[in-house]
């Protein structure tokens, strides 16, 4: 599946709720599948700096792909990056670094967060495109 | 109080019969700012189109109306906290600026100097904290903290070993931002008195909820914030004793601080004059006189009752909630503190948005207490006149919901 065709089938999933409450239940439930990072990667160098929860960020390389841990002490925001995780995890670091991100607008989250949490995707996304950058 | 209907008060604040996300706004965050009502709101529009000049100094008609009201809501303010003469009040842009005032004419009178010491307390807002720091800094003197109890009250017994000759000043606040304690100012600044120190009150989370009495708390300064206290941003006042004011330097220089300017010598003007340099917030004081005047037309006495029993009663509807931990003491005033086990405030903070709730999370401004509790943040909700018990039973029930989908 292309990156591209992994942001629709993220956003369909989303547009089957109707209701706020489900999208949040949902993106807090992307966040308690994704895989476990260990205690000892979570950092303060893993740390995504400007966030006001602490989100940490793992990147390595292996065969040609990226592969991403993270972690957060906000279960909302943990959801978040696993939604930019399940988007780029396995993708070479080039298409990470190609990767359009805009999908992230089309999901309606921003309207319906803080400010300082909406900065925080950004934040996020512009971390693991550099981390790509490190490993291209 | 029989005759006093939160209902009728809610008539008079525009902005709280609109929906957030869908859904009624309940807004519990008081002690970040107030709302303003239409009584306020008309006098600062009325300022604009009927009254607006420059003060002081103006021969024409409008400068005079416009000296004449700025002069009369400095009048108000000094009845309100019952100070001992309308010089004794400058306007100022709100409780930061007032401290920050006080700290740097302390700084320039040469009455602190290195070896002497500034007491301070653990559950300061960062704008009684960082002001202090940054004096200790220019004159050499240490600060020192007053601890906080487990209970989030003030150790005064420690207060008490902390005070010696070389205690300079004691500044604190009356009511706590972030957990709603109130100290007891009155026993501090006769403390602080007999130290022989300078005592400084931040007043930011009293002035909306009881009556200040300043003759009573006998302190040489009070700050405050007009926004806290149903009017607008950027006023607010320092109360300063009329004899410490005469004697300490000016700080800021310009127009309206000085009595004659010679490009050798400049001669200052009297308090509060000495204090106000540059146009000030002209509409804001009146606007905050105009508040003080709404409060005073309900009764701070009444509101004060009124918001007891709301705060009581929202700590025993939260007590109920699985996890909890209300930080502070019982008898809390405007704030109610609190977290979760396992739930980190932003999350909690984010849900309730969605249903239309308004609270703070985070460290309000705090950082030290926090660390002092081991905690990043905590929820606040904060009260003013136009809550009311319905919406704290909405808070409830918003928590139990967020709590489902969060554990």
């Amino acid at each position: 599946m292309t990156i591209s065709e992994k942001q629709q089938e993220l956003l369909d999933e989303l547009n089957l709720f109707q209701d706020w409450t489900e999208r949040y239940e949902y993106i807090i439930g992307l966040g308690k599948k994704l895989a476990e990072m260990p205690q000892e990667l979570q950092t303060n160098e893993a740390l995504i700096k400007g966030c006001q929860s602490q989100v940490w960020l793992d990147a390595t390389h292996a065969d040609g792909k990226m592969n991403f841990l993270a972690n957060s002490d906000s279960v909302i925001t943990k959801g978040m990056i696993a939604l930019f995780v399940r988007i780029l995890d396995g993708e070479s670091p080039d298409s990470v670094i190609a990767a359009d991100l805009s999908f992230i607008d089309q999901t309606g989250l921003k309207e319906h967060l803080a400010p300082t949490r909406a900065n925080a995707l950004s934040l996020m996304a512009a971390e693991m495109k550099k981390k790509a950058v490190e490993f291209s | 109080m029989s005759d006093f209907d939160p209902a009728r008060i809610r008539d008079d604040f525009p902005i709280l019969g609109q929906e957030v996300h869908g859904k009624p706004l309940v807004y519990l965050d008081n002690a970040a700012t107030t709302q303003k009502p239409e009584q306020v709101l008309k006098v600062s529009q009325e300022y604009y189109s009927s009254l607006n000049a420059n003060i002081h100094r103006g021969v024409h008609h409008l400068s005079q109306l416009a000296t004449a009201a700025h002069e009369d809501a400095r009048r108000t303010v000094a009845t309100h906290l019952n100070a001992h003469r309308p010089e004794e009040i400058i306007f100022t842009s709100g409780t930061t600026d007032s401290i920050n005032l006080v700290t740097n004419i302390l700084s320039r009178s040469g009455k602190i100097s290195s070896g002497d010491e500034i007491i301070i307390s653990g559950l300061e807002h960062h704008s009684n904290t960082v002001p202090w720091q940054m004096l200790c800094e220019q004159v050499g003197a240490q600060l020192r903290i007053i601890p906080v109890l487990e209970n989030g009250t003030l150790d005064l017994d420690a207060f008490e070993n902390l005070l010696s000759s070389k205690t300079k000043v004691v500044s604190v606040n009356h009511v706590s931002n972030a957990f709603g304690t109130v100290n007891n100012v009155i026993h501090i600044c006769s403390q602080a008195k007999a130290a022989g120190a300078i005592t400084v009150i931040d007043g930011a989370q009293s002035i909306p909820h009881q009556v200040i009495d300043l003759q009573l708390l006998d302190c040489d300064f009070y700050a405050f914030s007009g926004h806290k206290v149903y009017a607008p941003t950027g006023v607010g006042i320092l109360y300063g004793r009329y004899d410490l004011l005469a004697e300490l330097p000016p700080w800021r220089g310009g127009g309206e601080m000085i009595k004659e300017v010679t490009f050798d010598h400049t001669t200052y003007n009297d308090p509060p004059y000495k204090y106000e340099a540059g146009t000030p917030n002209i509409e804001g004081g009146i606007a905050l006189a105009a508040a003080f005047d709404y409060v005073n037309n309900i009764g701070i006495n009444a509101i004060n009752a009124h918001e007891t029993r709301l705060i009581q009663y929202a700590s025993e509807s939260l007590s109920t909630l699985p996890g909890i931990t209300l930080y502070g003491p019982e008898n809390r005033v405007g704030a109610i503190s609190f977290n979760f086990d396992g739930v980190h405030h932003f999350d909690m903070g984010t849900l309730l948005d969605q249903m239309g709730l308004a609270l703070r999370t985070g460290h309000h401004c705090c950082q030290p207490l926090m660390a002092r509790f081991g905690i990043t943040g905590t929820l606040r909700a904060s009260f003013a006149a136009y809550n009311t018990i319905e919406e704290i039973d909405l808070l409830t029930a918003g928590l139990n919901r967020a709590l489902d989908m969060l554990r």
